[in-house]
């Protein structure tokens, strides 16, 4: 008997704990989401200043007006900005896509055979590999430069290797092995040893295991280095602005000397900086889960 | 023999791969080294072998000190910002909320723009005019009536870096987050769950369960933040070009072959950025890789 109004006794307190507790998880879960929608309004601000700015007439530049949005809205600064900064997206294309396609070849082979196809000293080889992702460029800058022009005189192709988009291509290739290796093999070691084993039973050699059991179930990992290369070649402005000329500027150098000439209007400005963003913010939006492994495989997690 | 004949395709199909890297990647940082060590001043001449000459003659340079000290500041904040305001978002969405992931997507769409094109609005918005002249953060201060916390940005001659590194933490810090969160979901709930029955706070809890896991992450992350502070180069470009305010070393290099044409200079000031790199970068390889082969 009194061992159960004990029981009772006991409850009454706890339950109330009990509520009081709920009351201050959802406190804190509506606290938590005011913080992070001030974040989210902090992190759009900037694109809220590109877009505004961008549709304003120039009767609208005076700095009073600068946070209003705008009374007319117009296409002219865009029309503007995409005639000036055309041939630079062009050139933008010609580096990006095939420069992340041949990584991605590159990288894959790389990838099975440090995981697959190991050779005496391949983790020596890949250690060397990583140092090569995290170098500052600039430490291989001036040599860069030097091959390069050394190679227009050998060829005899005046503007292709220095100042041209091929040059541009091999740097950022080059450049991009070690990434490239380093997600690729990751994704490769998730292979079981037992299937690569059982082909090399079945007599297939290295290649053949790889065009037939590896390459299909590489997918996931092609979307991943492509879309990590295409955004990194996309954006890259230090490489860009060492190794082109007026002719291959890519988009960053070009839309860098609009918006650092001081008779551009802000309008202008900031279509082209929208333009420039527009190729890798698709990429983004659709396919944002690829971008995020490799932003992880960028940390490298091992 | 037959040994051999199972490795050997491998080797072959990588050799190419590490060739580039031998070559474009070690004999370039060694290159580099090489020319520094000359007195290849101007484009013509010949390169006389002078030891580390350069590499302590460039101290008497005001512009390199100040260069220095800019970075130092720039890394700092930038670093320090970032991994907080990462961690905060990360604490903050790590138990889950509905929409997480637009809260994410939102967070972490910076990543995927040119630090150019960003660079375009945040030379507006971090515009020093005042007063009537203000545009940019300065005139929304004004507007909302906060007027003392318009100053000059990246203009100011003490703490112009730090402004410098807004843009940098705004475009960063959504990575940082990412990398938290993956830290923070991977503490086991059973672990956590065994703390809170052996009477833990939940403050308890996270003090000597979750922070301890979120050591490598936050190793991760700083290693990150901090490479990508040294060479910072584009973002600065963009802003405020090559002016002398906001001058780090990647630009004075930038200067230095561009404009000064002296090889020997910029290739010092490129080694110095190695350095500065390596120096840290090198034991978290090793450490990386020593803690991958245990496991």
């Amino acid at each position: 008997m009194t061992a159960v109004a004990d029981a009772r006794e006991e409850r009454a307190p706890s339950r109330d704990r009990g509520e009081r507790a709920v009351r201050r998880a959802r406190w804190a879960r509506g606290v938590r989401l005011v913080v992070l929608t001030v974040f989210v309004v902090v992190f759009l601000t900037p694109v809220y200043v590109l877009l505004v700015t961008s549709f304003k007439p120039l009767t609208e530049a005076d700095p009073s007006r600068a946070w209003a949005l705008p009374e007319i809205w117009t296409f002219q600064p865009w029309r503007v900005a995409w005639e000036k900064l055309a041939p630079g997206i062009w050139n933008s294309v010609l580096l990006a896509v095939p420069g992340s396609l041949i990584s991605a070849a590159l990288g894959s082979m790389n990838g099975y055979v440090l995981s697959k196809w190991r050779f005496p000293g391949a983790d020596v080889v890949f250690t060397l590999f990583l140092f090569g992702m995290f170098i500052p460029y600039q430490g291989v800058m001036i040599p860069l430069v030097q091959l390069l022009s050394g190679l227009n005189e050998l060829t005899g192709l005046d503007g292709v290797f220095y100042g041209g988009i091929p040059g541009l291509v091999l740097a950022h290739v080059v450049y991009g092995i070690p990434i490239c290796t380093l997600i690729f093999r990751n994704y490769y070691v998730t292979i079981p040893g037992e299937v690569i084993e059982a082909a090399r039973v079945d007599g297939a050699g290295m290649l053949r295991t790889y065009r037939s059991v590896v390459l299909p179930v590489s997918g996931p990992a092609f979307a991943v280095v492509i879309i990590w290369q295409f955004t990194a070649l996309w954006n890259d402005f230090l490489f860009a602005v060492f190794l082109t000329g007026p002719r291959s500027w890519p988009t960053t150098v070009m839309l860098n000397n609009i918006a650092g000439a001081q008779t551009v209007p802000y309008s202008q400005q900031m279509a082209a900086a929208l333009l420039a963003s527009i190729p890798t913010m698709v990429v983004y939006v659709l396919l944002g889960r690829f971008f995020m492994r490799g932003l992880m495989a960028g940390a490298l997690k091992g | 023999m037959t040994r051999m004949r199972r490795w050997l395709p491998g080797l072959l199909l990588v050799a190419p791969s590490i060739a580039a890297i031998a070559v474009f990647v070690y004999g370039m940082l060694g290159w580099n080294f090489r020319l520094a060590m000359t007195d290849q001043h101007d484009e013509v001449s010949e390169g006389k072998f002078v030891g580390l000459e350069n590499f302590t003659g460039i101290w008497d340079q005001p512009r390199w000190s100040i260069s220095v000290n800019h970075a130092i500041v720039f890394t700092v904040v930038f670093v320090g910002g970032a991994l907080l305001l990462g961690w905060l978002l990360a604490f903050l969405m790590e138990k889950g909320l509905r929409g997480e992931g637009t809260f994410r997507a939102i967070y972490l769409f910076p990543m995927a723009i040119s630090f150019v094109a960003t660079g375009v609005v945040w030379r507006w918005l971090m515009n020093s005019g005042t007063g009537e002249r203000a545009v940019g953060l300065n005139r929304l201060f004004d507007v909302v009536g906060l007027e003392f916390l318009q100053w000059r940005w990246f203009r100011d001659q003490d703490w112009g870096m730090a402004a410098m590194a807004i843009p940098a933490i705004w475009q960063m810090s959504g990575y940082v987050m990412a990398l938290f969160l993956a830290g923070f979901r991977g503490v086991p709930e059973e672990l956590r769950e065994a703390a809170r029955v052996d009477g833990c706070t939940e403050w308890k809890v996270y003090r000597h369960i979750v922070l301890p896991m979120l050591r490598p992450v936050t190793l991760s992350a700083l290693i990150i933040l901090g490479h990508i502070s040294l060479k910072a180069f584009d973002l600065i470009v963009a802003v405020s070009g090559k002016q002398i305010i906001t001058d780090v070393p990647a630009v004075f290099m930038w200067v230095a072959v561009f404009d000064s044409h002296d090889p020997a200079k910029g290739a010092t000031i490129a080694a110095y950025i190695v350095i500065a790199v390596s120096v840290f970068v090198i034991p978290y390889l090793v450490w990386s890789l020593r803690k991958e082969r245990r496991s």
